[in-house]
């Protein structure tokens, strides 16, 4: 990555509390977050639940409030704009989210769904909101047809395209993309996934790209971040972190990774954590992970560790991070 | 009834050679508006004493129908079960009531995906482990206490004194699935259905069930038919897999030789779609199309307006047959096809 480049989205510091329903307590979601994403650029955000990931990527497009930072859009930041700017600007900012049945009305036809955010923007004369939007339908691969139908009369793979011809209606260039293929069998995931490429080739879109699945943000990213209860803890390309992984939870996160690989083909230890993600209410003094971290030691629990660049582009937070980081490099790349 | 304690060694087995459930022709169809529908189609298989299988397939194959009709789970008034379903001795598909409820949670278990929906949410957790001991044995309360206590212990749950006294919604996803892996160990069951346990738990908690699973199969010499869409899943816990497709099962073989020659194209086609063998960034293979409605079975293959390989021939009824070295499969072009699996 140039360090010239405006980065399309900043993150800068996020923090974001909600109440919790104990009295008096807050649950940090997103504890001191802060990332760059650049244009044309798919960047995969990992993490399992209680990691924050899920919060970010909607404080990203605006559907939560920071408690603290800044989001930057192309330099700016969302929050000192006008709300008639910041109303005009969040159509560049969208987000597909898991279950496409709960995005569509099951109500409305296919056709006056993908219209919808057009009318609500008043983008256009009602024929030339039609004509968009049956384009943006053949743009993801459906046949005409779709358009009258109801989303009951659609496959799984088929309203996930309609979820996403409607993000396309309003001329997106950065689009959330969070857990899209989760609900989807795994015959049909290639082809959502074929599609996200092509419209970023074609679109020149960017993507934040979530999800639990190490298997697809490995096949999609251009860099991989990883969250561990509101924090990152590791940043950088998607080989680097995938085959050498710095940080003591990646590298338990890529080895719990079932393979479907014949024994004779896997890799043989498997790092198994202890427990589970203790609560964002309550989390853990100076690393969050320390608690299940194989390699803890008292330093970890006095201090949080600094997140610093440890190879080039290669970030984490760990304080044992170097040192982790060159027993990768001797031992060699790690078995992905 | 015998109490558990003290279960005597299982009837003796008739002609079905040692196994410990033989399935033959299971055709499993639903009453509905449309008339009557097949959810599954001649399920033939068998599992041995410890045999660990994984049953694959997409959404609407009829891998989860197939599990719960094991433990006649469906609705009797609507599901209705043809074939043999014979578990030591047993007839699943016939037997009555009184003998089924002496098999059912006590020499077959069942756990699913969903923990919330499988534990009452008015009981402690402690309570609902020990019913099912003192709903199979005479007991008294303190044993059953004593062997819940056990059984919690057991499934990696720390201070189970503790957990004990817990009610489901106190617990996290991971916990409740250890406590419903904990109820369905209790009465040690020979065989345990497991319909997709670990689909809703995060990876690395996924890791410890997983591991938990194979350990307690391992210790009791207890048979597990493992019901997942994951391969990787299957990879890592079983022995055998099985690929089912719209209701029939497609092919059977050992899960190393079905992973590197997949002899069916379905199940080759399963392989091919997984991300982590292609290329980084390289377009994703996939299946095209999906999988056939229940009232809309195409004649002959069922898989033949999917598959890549479809052939004039196709059309005709495709039988399941043996394949040599303990595989079958359900494709007449078999020994036609080189099949890539994950190493091809």
């Amino acid at each position: 990555m140039s360090e010239a480049r405006t980065p399309t989205l900043s993150v800068r510091d996020l923090r974001i509390e909600f109440p919790a329903a104990e009295r008096g307590a807050t649950v940090k979601a997103v504890d001191g977050v802060s990332f760059d994403i650049f244009k044309g650029e798919t960047f995969g955000l990992i993490g399992e639940s209680g990691s924050g990931k899920t919060t970010i990527g909607r404080a990203v497009v605006h559907l939560v409030e920071p408690t603290a930072g800044a989001i930057l859009h192309d330099g700016v930041d969302a929050a000192t704009l006008s709300s008639r700017d910041f109303r005009a600007a969040r159509r560049a900012w969208q987000i597909v989210f898991q279950d496409p049945n709960a995005a569509l009305n099951p109500r409305s036809k296919i056709l006056s769904s993908v219209m919808e955010p057009l009318e609500i923007a008043r983008v256009g004369a009602p024929e030339e909101r039609r004509r968009a939007a049956l384009q943006a339908l053949a743009r993801v691969g459906l046949p005409e047809e779709i358009a009258t139908r109801y989303p009951h009369q659609l496959s799984g793979g088929q309203k996930q395209r309609v979820v996403i011809a409607r993000t396309l209606t309003m001329k997106p260039e950065l689009i959330v993309c969070d857990e899209v293929v989760a609900a989807l069998d795994m015959s049909i995931r290639g082809d959502v996934l074929n599609l996200f490429a092509e419209l970023q080739r074609e679109l020149g879109l960017t993507y934040l790209f979530i999800t639990h699945d190490l298997s697809v943000v490995s096949h999609i990213s251009d860099r991989i971040a990883v969250a561990y209860l509101g924090r990152l803890v590791e940043l950088g390309p998607a080989e680097a972190v995938t085959d050498a992984a710095i940080h003591p939870y990646t590298r338990a996160l890529l080895s719990a990774e079932p393979e479907p690989l014949p024994s004779h083909m896997r890799a043989g230890e498997r790092i198994l954590l202890e427990g589970e993600i203790p609560s964002p209410i309550h989390p853990p003094s100076g690393c969050h992970f320390r608690t299940r971290c194989p390699h803890a030691a008292d330093l970890c629990a006095q201090r949080a560790p600094e997140w610093r660049e440890i190879a080039r582009d290669h970030w984490a937070a760990c304080h044992f991070a170097e040192q982790f980081a060159s027993e990768t490099t001797k031992a060699g790349a790690m078995p992905a | 009834m015998s109490a558990v304690a003290t279960q005597a060694t299982p009837p003796a087995v008739p002609a079905s050679r040692g196994l410990l459930l033989d399935v033959q022709g299971m055709s499993i169809s639903f009453a509905t508006a449309a008339g009557r529908l097949e959810a599954t189609r001649d399920v033939t298989f068998s599992v041995s004493p410890g045999e660990r299988i994984g049953v694959v397939g997409e959404s609407g194959c009829g891998k989860t129908v197939t599990g719960l009709s094991l433990l006649r789970l469906l609705p009797e008034d609507v599901a209705h079960i043809a074939g043999r379903l014979d578990f030591m001795g047993v007839d699943l598909a016939t037997c009555g009531e009184d003998e089924l409820r002496d098999i059912r949670g006590k020499r077959i278990g069942m756990i699913f995906q969903e923990p919330m929906s499988a534990l009452d949410p008015v009981f402690t957790v402690g309570e609902q482990i020990a019913e099912g001991l003192r709903a199979h044995g005479r007991m008294s309360r303190a044993e059953a206490r004593d062997r819940a206590l056990a059984a919690l212990r057991s499934v990696g749950i720390a201070a189970p004194e503790r957990r004990y006294h817990a009610y489901p919604h106190q617990l996290s996803g991971g916990m409740r699935q250890r406590v419903m892996i904990a109820g369905a160990m209790i009465c040690n069951p020979q065989l345990l259905i497991a319909d997709e346990p670990t689909t809703a738990l995060d990876v690395t908690v996924q890791a410890q069930i997983l591991e938990l699973l194979r350990d307690l199969s391992d210790r009791s010499h207890m048979a597990l038919i493992f019901i997942t869409h994951d391969l990787g899943v299957v990879a890592e816990t079983c022995t055998r897999m099985l690929t089912m497709y719209a209701g029939e099962i497609v092919e059977d073989a050992a899960v190393d030789a079905a992973l590197e020659h997949p002899l069916h194209p379905y199940t080759s086609g399963l392989l091919r779609a997984l991300p982590r063998l292609s290329p980084r960034r390289a377009a994703l293979p996939s299946i095209p199309g999906r999988v056939p409605t229940l009232g809309q079975m195409p004649t002959g293959c069922r898989f033949r307006q999917r598959c890549p390989y479809a052939a004039a021939g196709c059309e005709a009824p495709q039988a399941l047959q043996d394949a040599g070295g303990g595989r079958r499969v359900r494709c007449w072009r078999f020994r036609d096809l080189a099949l890539p699996g994950v190493a091809a």
